[in-house]
């Protein structure tokens, strides 16, 4: 089994890879001497925060900051009419498309906390006073918040597009094929159907979303951001503004907690604009509301299993029909859905496999990135179903695991042959860790010989 | 009304790097005549440590100590592209991207260390402790220091390298789905025990055993970092939290801490885990990423825990005490209700 792999793990004599030192920041984030951004302050700096909408889904007739314009600090407001390139989608760098959502809302609101306008003030308070005086005519439209509803004839229309669904290469949903279900399910002895539904989650950063931009002497723009990636924030930053990308110049590095939730490029723009537009230094930095009910949470989702499986516990064909709540706009919802079609069907190998992924817009917060990308609520559901599946055939919990379980050289239903695969491995140190007894035909099998131990 | 127990496992895999690839990264290091190595990036540090393995990595390939390896991200003028810190990714690319720099980078410095020794470059090793020996003859050695300083100063050369990590992009086939959504899988399992209070619905997470093989570890105590820490996110997600409460009604969103529950140190269950270590085949000295999936394992097992429990079948998240009284509910059957039909607990908030 694995023979050069394992040598090649005894060979190894490293003299720091391997070895437990002291992490480098880990001093500084303990006794607050690290800075984050919240810690950058320039003289003259202003402080800018968000008009969002009170409801879910609304016509604008109109916004009034006469009121907003009388508050003492108050120093000016950006609209959209202020955003070079107002429509924008964060993913257009790697392809992803049509750009959909507003960097400030144009005729329409399409989620509550949806931004308005951009208040910008001598002090945060002034701010907040400015942005509470704003009067908004708005008309609200019937929402739409079920996946399956937005999915419906006559639903409310939540996107431009005009389907409340992502559009893969012209198709509704991200779908994979592998051998043929129909057939699989007539070998089976069994049909092992459920429904799993997920809420939205949020990151929980210690630090919340925020940058700080400040214009230089030269004309640059230099803006300390939180942001997970920072060239991908610079970017959709020069992009969104219709700047050269040389103009601008981003320091990070050294974040709070991120866990998926800033990789949005969510504050960068209006801030670097507000920079631009007023030439002094602006913060915008989420309060802990907006980081809560703003912020894009772990969408939820709802994933469909049919699967049939013969008496002996091997599942022959594995059916998923998901929904993932985008919410109201694309931001990574898209791409978790392809990588979720590519994990959905589980470790384990299924001869026959058809998925159908949907990436669908409602009127909730617009959901993103979180740590597990469209797989953590696919893990859950897989999981629950192996064990239902164990209980309707009448098989121990591990024994249907290792039975399905995937090796190396298997194919996957995305076609790619499996590799570096150490499942049952894996399995077999946690029964031991735990004191289960396997039983000796489940401890002799391993992931590169599939006749090694196996039963039947 | 009783407390029952309940065990429950499950077991995953979590792919490394950006799904379908085309996710590069690059890294420059230099030789200051400080003696130090500066690797400059413009990758991010969540929290997770990465400015330390990627030193780890560095030090290891270039063969000096660790605290000579200076870390310098994250700045777009002065760091080479990175696609940012998500997807399991950074350790894999970035190390890869440092593991190339630092063999240019080696390769000069011995270069110019071969010169001051007199000898072939072949014939040097670096020590690990600061200094580069001919193999064999520890007498006839030269420090990185002097290296450094003689390169500048007296042979005008660099002491330099650069590195880039690039998997290819995938492009998926819309009909079939055929794509290649990995570079290499980390895989995890976990065994949780919980103890269900059938008369409140809450639940309490007893312990978590999980075993993680996630190729070779760069620094174990923070992949044990990222163990306890997804196991915490994966109660929280198993029991506890979201933003909206009575999905999809929008109503009832947490605002604060105070009303967004969170596992704390009272919820800490006897945690215990064991690490294997398969080397993948394009980490960097075999890693795989781990950042990720800790959450993963722990969330189906404790809900499998709770389902053992109960004799139910739970299938939502989280499972809150409604969701638990609401299941005991139904396997008694409706004749038994004590429950009120609509927005328990809400409308009989006091």
């Amino acid at each position: 089994m694995g023979a050069n792999v394992l040598e090649k793990a005894a060979e190894k004599k490293y003299r720091v890879v391997g070895q437990s030192v002291p992490r480098r920041d880990g001093m500084g984030h303990v006794t607050g001497a690290t800075k984050f951004v919240g810690d950058v302050h320039y003289p003259g700096m202003l402080h800018l925060k968000m008009v969002r909408s009170p409801v879910p889904h609304a016509k604008i007739n109109s916004i009034d900051f006469s009121e907003a314009e009388k508050v003492p600090g108050f120093v000016r407001v950006l609209t959209h009419r202020d955003v070079p390139k107002n429509i924008y989608t964060i993913l257009c760098l790697i392809g992803v498309g049509p750009d959909d959502e507003p960097v400030l809302a144009v005729d329409r609101v399409r989620y509550q906390g949806e931004p308005m306008a951009a208040i910008l003030a001598e002090t945060e308070e002034a701010a907040l006073e400015a942005v509470a005086k704003v009067k908004l005519d708005l008309e609200e439209l019937p929402a739409v918040f079920d996946v399956e509803e937005a999915l419906k004839p006559g639903a409310p229309i939540v996107a431009d597009t005009g389907v409340n669904y992502f559009i893969y290469e012209g198709h509704h949903c991200r779908r994979v094929r592998y051998g043929d279900v129909e057939q699989g399910f007539a070998q089976a002895d069994f049909i092992v159907e459920e429904t799993y539904n997920t809420k939205p989650i949020e990151h929980a950063p210690t630090e919340t979303t925020g940058c700080v931009a400040k214009p230089e002497a030269d004309g640059r723009v230099t803006v300390h951001t939180n942001t997970q990636a920072l060239y991908f924030s610079l970017d959709n930053t020069a992009l969104i503004l219709q700047v050269p990308f040389q103009k601008l110049h981003f320091v990070g590095g050294t974040v709070g907690g991120g866990f998926g939730g800033k990789v949005d490029v969510i504050t960068e723009p209006i801030t670097t604009l507000a920079a631009m537009k007023t030439g002094r230094p602006v913060k915008f930095i989420y309060s802990r509301v907006e980081e809560m009910q703003v912020s894009s949470p772990r969408s939820a989702w709802r994933l469909k299993y049919k699967d049939g499986v013969t008496k002996d516990g091997r599942i022959v064909a594995r059916q998923i029909t998901s929904y993932a709540d985008a919410g109201a706009y694309n931001r990574h919802t898209p791409y978790a859905v392809t990588k979720h079609a590519a994990n959905v069907a589980g470790p384990y190998t299924i001869p026959n496999v058809h998925i159908d992924a949907h990436c669908v817009f409602t009127n909730h917060t617009p959901g993103s990135a979180f740590r597990g990308f469209g797989v953590t609520m696919a893990s859950f559901a897989i999981e629950l179903q192996m064990d239902k599946i164990a209980a309707t055939v009448g098989l121990d919990p591990w024994e249907i695991r290792f039975i399905n379980a995937y090796r190396n050289g298997d194919v996957r239903p995305h076609r790619k042959v499996a590799e570096d695969v150490t499942f049952i491995e894996t399995m077999q140190a946690a029964a031991k860790l735990a004191g289960h007894d396997l039983p000796e035909h489940l401890l002799a099998m391993n992931s590169w010989d599939r006749n090694g131990g196996q039963h039947g | 009304m009783a407390k029952v127990r309940g065990q429950g496992m499950a077991a995953i895999n979590y792919p490394t790097g950006m799904n379908l690839g085309g996710d590069p990264s690059q890294a420059l290091i230099h030789a200051s005549t400080t003696g130090n190595f500066i690797i400059s990036l413009s990758s991010t540090d969540l929290g997770q440590g990465l400015k330390t393995v990627i030193a780890q990595i560095g030090a290891e390939t270039l063969g000096v100590p660790f605290d000579t390896v200076i870390i310098d991200t994250a700045d777009t003028d002065t760091g080479p592209h990175c696609m940012g810190t998500f997807a399991s990714r950074a350790t894999h690319r970035v190390g890869n991207a440092v593991m190339m720099a630092a063999n240019e980078a080696k390769k000069a410095l011995l270069d110019v260390a071969a010169d001051e020794l007199e000898a072939s470059p072949d014939d040097l090793e670096l020590d690990g402790n600061g200094s580069i020996v001919v193999k064999g003859v520890p007498d006839r050695s030269i420090s990185v220091i002097d290296t450094a300083l003689a390169a500048h100063f007296k042979h005008g050369k660099t002491i330099a390298g650069r590195g880039i990590y690039m998997k290819p992009k995938s492009e998926v086939d819309p009909l079939t789905g055929e794509m290649d959504p990995d570079s290499t899988e980390a895989h995890a399992c976990t065994v949780a025990e919980v103890e269900v209070d059938t008369e409140t619905g809450e639940v309490k997470v007893l312990s978590l055993k999980s075993a993680y093989e996630v190729g070779q570890q760069v620094n174990p105590a923070l992949v044990e970092g990222q163990i306890v820490g997804g196991a915490l996110m994966g109660i929280g997600h198993a029991l506890y939290e979201t933003t909206n409460p009575y999905y999809p009604a929008i109503d009832h969103g947490p605002l604060n801490f105070s009303d967004y529950l969170m596992p704390g140190p009272a919820e800490l269950p006897e945690m215990e885990s064991v690490v294997l270590e398969f080397p993948s085949s394009n980490g960097p000295y075999g890693v795989k990423g781990v950042g990720e999936m800790t959450a993963n394992c722990p969330i189906p097992a404790i809900v499998n825990a709770i389902n053992n429990a109960l004799g139910v079948r739970i299938t939502t998240l989280p499972v809150t005490p409604e969701v638990v009284l609401r299941a005991l509910e139904e396997r008694r059957g409706p004749s038994q209700s004590n429950l009120p039909i609509a927005n328990f607990p809400t409308e009989c908030s006091s």
